[in-house]
């Protein structure tokens, strides 16, 4: 319970989310709009913050685990400073999205779903975020881009990445 | 707030409409190509030219053809600016007062615009998603207003029934008969479910209706709650679709700020909330039972049916669910008559249906269709054939589900019980286009990937089935099949979809049956022989191997 303790020692986001679970009566159907708020606030549900939700929800925590890691949205693992999500929704897909993530896995010497070493850059892949008009799209730090190729794309995480040799 | 005030509104905002209106689309296609920056931009160079008092900057909802974007409509001159930059907005402005402008013009008679007939995307474009009276001087909440006042809930449901409407998430149920099991089912605490958990890939139907009418679906799902006594309404949408719950959290505080939400609505006994419920990224949760559990704030895992959530839905209650889609038809059917609505479509079809056109096809976006039109005006005349002037080989409908219809099946007229002798489905609209570089044996991989991921592991034949049908589709990809391998796919194909719980399970096969059925050559031609067996049969297109050998 190390973070109810340090929650008593005074980090204010513990307070907003606190708050946050009041609007909703601490009713247990909240969990996943709980979940989503410390995600928000706290960028990646650790161990400890999953188990400060479960006691404030009166919820056994293995519930709350098995909710948290049953849902794609939610990460348990810290995400790097800037995110790249790759739509591979199916209109992206038969317009290259595939080349698109491997020209970036190959640029950036990770996997999709993989941060780079230095928390620099997560790798992430969509399954659809309905943006099939402008296919292939790609999500840079929360803004979606239309018409991606290869090129574009490193072009655009380049600056994110350590300078290679 | 009665009818007089609904007018009131609407008469007061047609009377601030300035001579031009200039609309700008703030869907999320165009605010991918930076709309925003374009609607910005136009307001500046009203204010920097005075014309404030002659012209308006709208920002509405999806003008359909999203690849053209950013889209920029001028009324009344009715012309269509395309792919507007921040840059354009000086001389766009000038040109409404009669100014030149190089500004890209897209053709509003082209077949893309001319054939559609919109019911559900009437004020898609039209009307300022973020403002009611915008949406009530069309007409909005008059639909609410006359079943509140002239009808009794079980009328409401006959009109429902009568319009011939069904269900557009996919499965095509009719949405009067849904209804009505709700309403006869004894509760005091009933529920009204908008599923817009959009999961299909390639569909964005669902969310371009939430971003540019938002009203259109709460007064369908408050109809809806009259119609079968439920005072408690949800939203269930993903969390993929930022912008679209923004819309919907807009649009429900200022219904509930105007009374026409909450309590005693239009001075009538009537009570009905909605609250949204935000997903978290689970493909299944679009399987209703699936998406009560979350909203119950569970794992997305369905149950087995009987019994149905019109009987035992969330918390046990009698609950509703219709698709987003379905909901917004509601309110144009109790305006306009059941009757109207019934006449548009085929004899077990009615009304429109919403598609997204995507894939390689020229004209990508939003396409709203009477039902029974043909397949081949859709794609052709409509989307202009395949992009680059690619011939069109196949086009998927219904996503991970459905199947991939021939080009020489073109001329099927697309509604649910066509599609379904396809070997496909309706689905929830999503149209994708594919030419002759798509390997369909790749295409089936592909889904089967998306199943495989999604399967929420409740039920052994989906969750260890798709891991094989996958692992045996990866081999024939990778050219290391044999044909009894195809066999044995087959074999799990028709076990899957027997023993499988819920839909993602029971729908699985599909796109490998409609693959197999029509493209089977593509399978065949990439087995190899059976080790120490008679080789494999193969047709069409020799294999690689012997290709490098001659």
């Amino acid at each position: 319970m190390a973070r109810v303790m340090k929650h008593a020692s005074g980090d204010k986001r513990f307070k907003i989310l606190e708050a946050h679970i009041k609007k909703f009566q601490g009713r247990q159907d909240a969990l996943i709009e709980v979940l989503h708020k410390a995600q928000e606030l706290f960028g990646y549900l650790e161990d400890d913050l999953l188990l400060f939700v479960a006691y404030q929800l009166k919820l056994p925590p293995g519930r709350v685990y098995g909710v948290a890691t049953f849902y794609h949205f939610f990460t348990l693992k810290p995400q790097g400073a800037h995110t790249c999500v790759v739509c591979l929704g199916t209109a992206c897909y038969v317009r290259g999205a595939d080349r698109v993530l491997a020209a970036i896995e190959a640029q950036a010497g990770i996997k999709a779903g993989e941060t780079t070493p230095d928390r620099q850059l997560s790798l992430l892949t969509a399954r659809c975020i309905g943006a099939c008009g402008i296919a292939p799209a790609v999500v840079y730090d929360g803004a979606t881009v239309p018409r991606q190729t290869p090129e574009l794309a490193v072009a655009q995480v380049k600056g994110w990445l350590p300078h290679g040799p | 707030m009665d009818l007089d005030d609904l007018n009131a509104i609407a008469e007061k905002e047609r009377a601030s409409r300035k001579k031009t209106v200039i609309r700008c689309c703030t869907a999320a296609g165009c605010m991918s190509s930076h709309s925003d920056a374009v609607k910005a931009g136009l307001e500046k160079a009203v204010r920097d030219s005075g014309l404030g008092d002659r012209v308006e900057v709208r920002g509405v909802g999806c003008m359909r053809l999203c690849c053209q974007g950013p889209l920029v409509g001028v009324d009344p001159a009715g012309i269509i600016y395309e792919r507007v930059a921040p840059e354009d907005a000086a001389s766009l402005v000038a040109s409404t007062e009669g100014g030149a402008t190089e500004v890209r013009r897209g053709d509003p008679n082209h077949p893309f615009f001319r054939r559609q007939l919109s019911i559900v995307l009437a004020n898609s474009g039209e009307i300022d998603p973020e403002r009611i009276e915008s949406y009530i001087a069309a007409d909005g909440y008059r639909g609410l207003h006359a079943v509140l006042i002239e009808m009794a809930p079980k009328e409401a449901v006959d009109s429902v029934i009568r319009s011939g409407l069904r269900g557009r998430g996919g499965a095509g149920y009719p949405t009067g008969l849904k209804w009505a099991t709700v309403a006869k089912t004894p509760g005091a605490q009933k529920y009204v479910v908008c599923n817009a958990d959009e999961g299909d890939p390639g569909a964005f139907m669902d969310r371009s209706v939430l971003e540019s009418d938002p009203h259109s679906v709460l007064e369908g799902m408050a109809i809806a709650g009259y119609a079968v006594g439920a005072s408690q309404g949800f939203i269930y949408v993903r969390a993929e679709y930022p912008l679209a719950i923004k819309r919907l959290q807009i649009a429900i505080k200022q219904a509930k700020q105007i009374g026409l939400l909450g309590s005693g609505i239009l001075e009538s006994p009537f009570n009905f909330n909605i609250d949204i419920r935000i997903g978290a990224g689970a493909y299944v949760c679009g399987e209703e039972t699936a998406l009560m559990a979350s909203i119950e704030g569970k794992r997305g895992t369905p149950r087995p049916r009987p019994p149905f959530p019109a009987e035992s839905g969330l918390w046990g209650c009698p609950t509703l669910i219709n698709n987003v889609e379905t909901f917004a038809n509601i309110a144009p059917i109790i305006r306009r008559g059941a009757e109207w609505y019934a006449a548009i479509g085929t004899a077990k079809s009615k009304g429109t249906k919403v598609f997204a056109l995507a894939g390689k096809i020229a004209n990508t976006g939003l396409i709203e269709v009477p039902m029974g039109t043909p397949l081949r005006q859709i794609v052709e005349e409509m989307g202009g054939g395949g992009a680059d002037g690619a011939k069109i080989k196949a086009v998927q409908t219904g996503g991970p589900s459905g199947g991939c219809i021939p080009a020489h099946e073109l001329d099927t007229p697309v509604d649910y019980d066509s599609l379904t002798r396809l070997g496909s489905i309706m689905g929830s609209g999503g149209m994708i286009v594919m030419d002759e570089s798509t390997r369909m044996p790749e295409v089936a991989r592909y889904f089967m990937e998306f199943c495989m991921d999604e399967s929420c592991g409740k039920c052994i034949p989906c969750r260890a089935g798709t891991v094989q049908m996958h692992r045996l589709l990866d081999k024939i990809v990778k050219r290391e099949a044999t044909a009894s391998d195809l066999a044995t796919l087959e074999d799990l194909c028709d076990m899957v979809r027997h023993t499988s719980l819920c839909g993602l399970g029971q729908n699985a096969p599909n796109p490998v049956v409609s693959t197999l059925r029509f493209f089977r050559n593509e399978y065949l031609d990439l087995l190899r022989p059976e080790a120490g067996g008679e080789p494999a049969v193969t047709a069409g297109a020799a294999p690689t191997q012997s290709k490098e050998a001659s």
